[in-house]
């Protein structure tokens, strides 16, 4: 594929040539076509913009609900979306990695070397692992002890170490420090590996060794570890020695400042930060997180640079696909008011995450979000986790609005 | 995916314009979409329906799993800003 000037050229007249796009005009390029990505793309685009999605892969495959891949009680399939919606609503789709950025003169490069010249570019590069960050976890560590914290070959790794394992086994999950994506994540990962094991290796521990001592509806899991899995999931928190230090993968092994922990699965969840492009043009800062603006998630590092979903960071929102696809509509919002020259409204933003802790037991936490002293910070007297003591109806109710939740999403963002 | 595509046409799948949405209104339709789901859509709702539910879930006066701590992140006048809005979106498919 080749993206010439007179291509893109030719598009943009088509574009303004079409009835539905008469107010606002601008080029716009969305890097990244996950959650907050392609909705930034979907919602720019019916705004009457002209845009074109960077996105190297055909496929998306999405984070949401892949713990349930990996416990065996869903299919990856379920997980896999095409942008056959995007391009029919008529988004541009270029199939490349987007290797460099230019915003002196506000031209994305691609890996086959073509330029995509914007007006404004919404950068949703999602993480990347950080390989540099704990001793011995590196890529080739990664295919013996799989971090499955992006989703896909490494996912069905874990699912097929899992299913290999003898019963009587243990198996070893590390979290990292705060910020990561999905911050519940690893504890959903741990209830439903608890529930696998429970029902197919019932002689199998699940230990979780962890470099924080506070945790997402932490009290709501604590609770339903003990009544669902008994001594079957122990938990050791910071404090108590749960910080790992190193791992050695091809003995399975998580070093801790206290001691050794030999696993026969080990899943290691490491440290992570903005992907790559975002570091590499300097839009992240020394965190390897991307500063915004909680109006305009405009970058504070590069003017007309958007950074929306996991990679930005600027107050309370957690890295959630909610999250992603919120920030998109606000940022596609200010995009848009940025474009015809007029001053953004102050967004609000809403975040909600469900966690499944067995199938049919589901809980939530849900936050609201409104600029204060430069971040998106916490409306006070909103938000919060399930109710503790909740009744087993309420924990299967929201066990069904957590499919619902995903069906509506996807829907939105590749349906 | 087709049969729905039949019965409700392309409409289904158009994104809403959200270019003059009040604060806070676009993220509802991450649950709420056009379709029904384990969730309900809002869709055939008026904008007095919507104001109403999400001041009843502010009070506590209806219960829910989850609205409730929404709907206390947001002022009356917000409230029915959105309510509004909501209900333009179900006429406009």
């Amino acid at each position: 594929m080749s993206l010439t000037r007179r291509t893109l050229l030719a598009s943009s007249a088509a574009a303004l040539a079409a009835p539905a796009l008469a107010q606002t005009q601008g080029k716009v390029v969305v890097i990244g076509g996950g959650f907050g990505g392609a909705s930034a793309a979907r919602f720019l685009h019916r705004m009457g913009l002209e845009v074109t999605l960077i996105e190297p892969n055909a496929q998306y495959i999405s984070c949401p609900f892949s713990n349930a891949v990996i416990a065996g009680l869903r299919d990856l399939s379920q997980q896999t979306f095409t942008y056959a919606a995007l391009e029919r609503q008529g988004i541009r789709l270029v199939r490349q990695m987007a290797s460099k950025i230019d915003n002196s003169v506000r031209r994305v490069t691609l890996a086959d070397g073509v330029m995509i010249s914007y007006d404004r570019l919404v950068l949703a590069p999602g993480i990347d692992i950080n390989f540099e960050a704990l001793t011995g976890y590196d890529e080739a560590a990664s295919n013996l002890m799989p971090h499955a914290w992006k989703v896909g070959a490494q996912t069905l790794l874990l699912r097929q170490q899992l299913e290999a394992m003898d019963d009587g086994g243990t198996v070893i999950i590390s979290a990292p420090a705060n910020p990561f994506r999905c911050p519940p994540g690893p504890y959903e990962r741990a209830s439903l590996i608890a529930w696998y094991l429970k029902n197919h290796k019932p002689k199998s521990k699940l230990l979780i060794l962890d470099a924080k001592d506070a945790f997402s509806k932490q009290s709501l899991f604590i609770a339903a570890w003990k009544e669902i899995y008994g001594d079957r999931v122990e938990w050791i928190g910071l404090s108590g020695g749960g910080k790992v230090t190193e791992v050695k993968a091809k003995e399975k092994i998580f070093v801790t400042e206290f001691g050794e922990h030999k696993a026969d699965v080990g899943n290691v969840i490491p440290p992570q930060r903005a992907g790559k492009i975002a570091i590499s043009s300097g839009i992240a800062d020394q965190t390897g997180w991307c500063p915004i603006d909680p109006v305009t998630f405009e970058a504070k590092l590069a003017p007309n640079i958007h950074v929306i979903g996991d990679a930005c960071v600027g107050g309370g929102m957690p890295k959630s696909a909610f999250s992603a696809n919120a920030q998109a509509k606000a940022c596609a919002q200010a995009v848009a008011a940025l474009l015809r020259g007029e001053n953004p409204a102050e967004p609000k933003l809403v975040n909600t995450c469900y966690s499944l802790v067995k199938p049919d037991y589901g809980i939530s936490v849900a936050g609201v979000y409104a600029p204060a002293r430069g971040l998106l910070a916490d409306v006070q007297g909103a938000g919060g986790v399930s109710a503790a003591n909740a009744p087993a109806s309420v924990r299967a109710a929201e066990a069904q609005y957590a499919e619902g939740w995903y069906k509506t999403i996807t829907q939105e963002v590749f349906g | 995916m087709a049969l729905l595509f039949c019965l409700c046409g392309p409409a289904l799948a158009q994104t809403p314009d959200v270019s003059q949405s009040p604060p806070g209104a676009s993220a509802c339709l991450g649950c709420h979409g056009a379709t029904e789901t384990e969730l309900p859509s809002l869709k055939n709702l008026s904008a007095l329906e919507i104001e109403t539910a999400m001041d009843a879930f502010r009070t506590g006066a209806r219960e829910a799993t989850l609205m409730n701590r929404i709907a206390k992140g947001f002022t009356a006048d917000e409230m029915l800003a959105i309510a509004q809005w909501l209900a333009t979106q179900g006429r406009s498919k």
